[in-house]
């Protein structure tokens, strides 16, 4: 189990290196900063200046070794625009971003089980029906337009609810304040949709699936209640891929959140990097790729963790 | 309902690829708009209300049908090309190959597709044949991880001991004997990813990481409709926003019905 466990870790700093390579690869490719920070009529000995004085002048794979010397000391460049440390303006951002993900992640999961294993009791039912149509529906639609009918139909239209922007609280203050929930609902309902419809439909088909294997068919002839039967023996092996999903999707879900902040003015890390994208602002995209991948890559880790704890088969390999 | 799908979905690809007969206008032809047209609401002539420079948006409407169509189409073809490929050799000829590939796709899978297309595109802008290879190199990791699964297994099998024995070349057996026995579930994850990816052209035009302004595709359309939310023009967003959900639907719709029709475990 510890060689396991160590060999995941191995594996997740070979991956975080070789996104750091590719996505420095890129970015490098990608174009000329100097150009963009300076006015028009600057002249040539002016950007040269500038290109040595950001250390744009030496090659790659120089400037790939310094990257990484910094990097692993927690310095990711300066951002060309904001004049800060790339990865303190990345950070600064991230919490906005992690408190909208997590509330869409909580809504997906807490709505898409219970309504999942609903459907898949009575699958010819037309409660079930419904909610299989409503979850296709879910993962038809992308997240984007979501966001919009719903700022339509809640803040243009009937000015229930704030279309944009995040109340002034403090760190996850969102969840602790009505002002704050009022802020966050919209994005969160937004993101979340797509979420859990997928939830909602893996548990579906993995009950389905469970429900006809023989140990449910004993657990009944034990004479257990259908409760127990459900709850306990149906839902817990529902849940070992259901699970694994989850955690991916969780990346996902943050990259997502790229949109969804873009189109409710939401101040996390989604809009800065549409921002530092069209700004060549290549320290701070270097950073927040960084940043995501090691969210993406440490979650992947936990999954796997939690997958040998949940899935004894898993440990005999 | 499956079968309804499908006819919605013949019937849209139908009016996209007539669009040019069937569209009441040219919405890219200038010289046709009229500014005093714009921001017309629905009602005749504009079927479903005019744009902020006098398109009808029903016939824009069309025509990004056929971008969005088209794009996530060509997109799922390749990636699938790509993908099955990739797998078919590295499952058949074992490593250092293998092991290359599954490093590669490792890593590629360790960053969100939705990341990395974005990115692929933000280096490298805006353009049809660009978001077609983006979304492609995005997906392709699905296509290569169960095509090669499906190799390994069936490399062992009798008919392809066989055929090496009869002296077939190692790419002859790959190609005519075991690739035809993988397509199926291959055909399967391609059933979902088609839905995944028109939502991913979508999604990247709408951040104006797409398709260019020229051939807007109905993510373009809806980012179109953004701009003016607050104004009450609805309908610039809402009906390009029904008619990707209706096709994706119908995709969804079809595709499930065909993996609950293919899906052994449901079987009793």
């Amino acid at each position: 189990m510890p060689i396991y466990l160590a060999n995941r870790v191995f594996h997740a700093l070979l991956v975080l290196l070789a996104v750091s390579f590719i996505v420095f690869f890129i970015m490098y490719k990608a174009g000329d900063p100097v150009e963009l920070l300076l006015p028009p009529d600057a002249t040539q000995k002016q950007v040269e200046d500038l290109r040595a004085h950001l250390g744009l002048d030496r090659p790659f794979h120089v400037q790939y070794a310094a990257f990484l010397r910094n990097a692993l000391g927690g310095d990711v460049g300066r951002s060309y625009i904001y004049n800060q440390s790339a990865l303190e303006v990345v950070l600064e951002r991230l919490p906005a971003t992690l408190e909208l993900a997590s509330a869409a992640m909580i809504l997906a999961v807490a709505l898409g089980i219970p309504l999942g294993m609903l459907a898949s009791l009575r699958p010819r039912s037309w409660s079930s029906r419904f909610i299989m149509f409503f979850s296709l529906a879910g993962i038809s639609v992308p997240t984007f337009w979501t966001g919009m009918i719903l700022i339509l139909v809640f803040a243009v239209q009937t000015g229930l609810l704030p279309s944009s922007g995040r109340a002034d609280v403090g760190l996850f203050g969102s969840f602790f304040t009505l002002q704050g929930l009022r802020y966050l609902i919209l994005p969160a309902a937004t993101l979340c949709l797509f979420q859990l419809a997928l939830v909602l439909r893996l548990t579906r088909s993995g009950m389905m699936e469970v429900l006809l294997q023989d140990y449910i068919k004993l657990a009944r002839a034990k004479g257990l209640p259908e409760r127990a039967v459900l709850m306990v023996h149906a839902l817990k092996n529902t849940l070992i891929p259901v699970i694994t999903i989850i955690g991916i999707q969780f990346g996902e879900l943050i990259a997502y959140t790229i949109v969804t902040e873009t189109i409710f003015a939401w101040p996390g890390t989604g809009k800065l990097i549409i921002d530092s994208i069209q700004n060549l602002d290549r320290p701070v995209v270097l950073a927040y790729l960084m940043t995501v991948a090691v969210i993406f890559v440490g979650i992947n880790l936990v999954v796997d963790v939690v997958y040998t704890f949940v899935d004894p088969r898993v440990r005999v390999h | 309902m499956a079968v309804a799908g499908s006819a919605v979905l013949a019937m849209m690809i139908l009016a996209s690829v007539l669009a040019g007969w069937i569209a009441p206008q040219d919405p890219y032809d200038l010289a046709v708009l009229r500014l005093e047209d714009s921001f017309k609401p629905p009602g005749p002539p504009f079927l479903l209300g005019a744009d902020s420079q006098g398109r009808d948006i029903f016939s824009a409407i069309l025509y990004g049908l056929r971008v969005s169509l088209f794009v996530g189409l060509a997109s799922t073809v390749l990636s699938l090309f790509m993908g099955v490929l990739a797998g078919l050799a590295s499952g058949y000829f074992g490593r250092p190959l293998d092991t290359l590939v599954m490093r590669v796709a490792d890593v590629q899978l360790s960053l969100p597709v939705f990341l990395i297309a974005l990115v692929i595109m933000a280096v490298w802008g805006q353009g049809v044949l660009n978001i077609i290879v983006a979304i492609s190199v995005a997906n392709w990791v699905y296509y290569a991880r169960t095509a090669r699964g499906m190799v390994l297994a069936e490399k062992e099998r009798d008919y392809v001991q066989a055929a090496r024995a009869e002296g077939q070349s190692a790419l002859s057996v790959m190609f005519t004997e075991i690739a035809p026995n993988i397509m199926a579930p291959v055909i399967v994850i391609a059933t979902v990813r088609i839905a995944n990816a028109i939502l991913l052209e979508a999604t990247l035009s709408f951040l104006g990481l797409g398709v260019p302004i020229t051939r807007p595709s109905l993510g373009s359309l809806i980012s179109r409709g953004y701009e003016v939310l607050f104004s009450g023009y609805w309908w610039m967003s809402v009906f390009p926003g029904v008619a990707l959900m209706v096709l994706v639907l119908s995709i969804n719709l079809m595709g499930d019905r065909l993996r609950d029709v293919l899906n052994p475990r449901l079987k009793r």
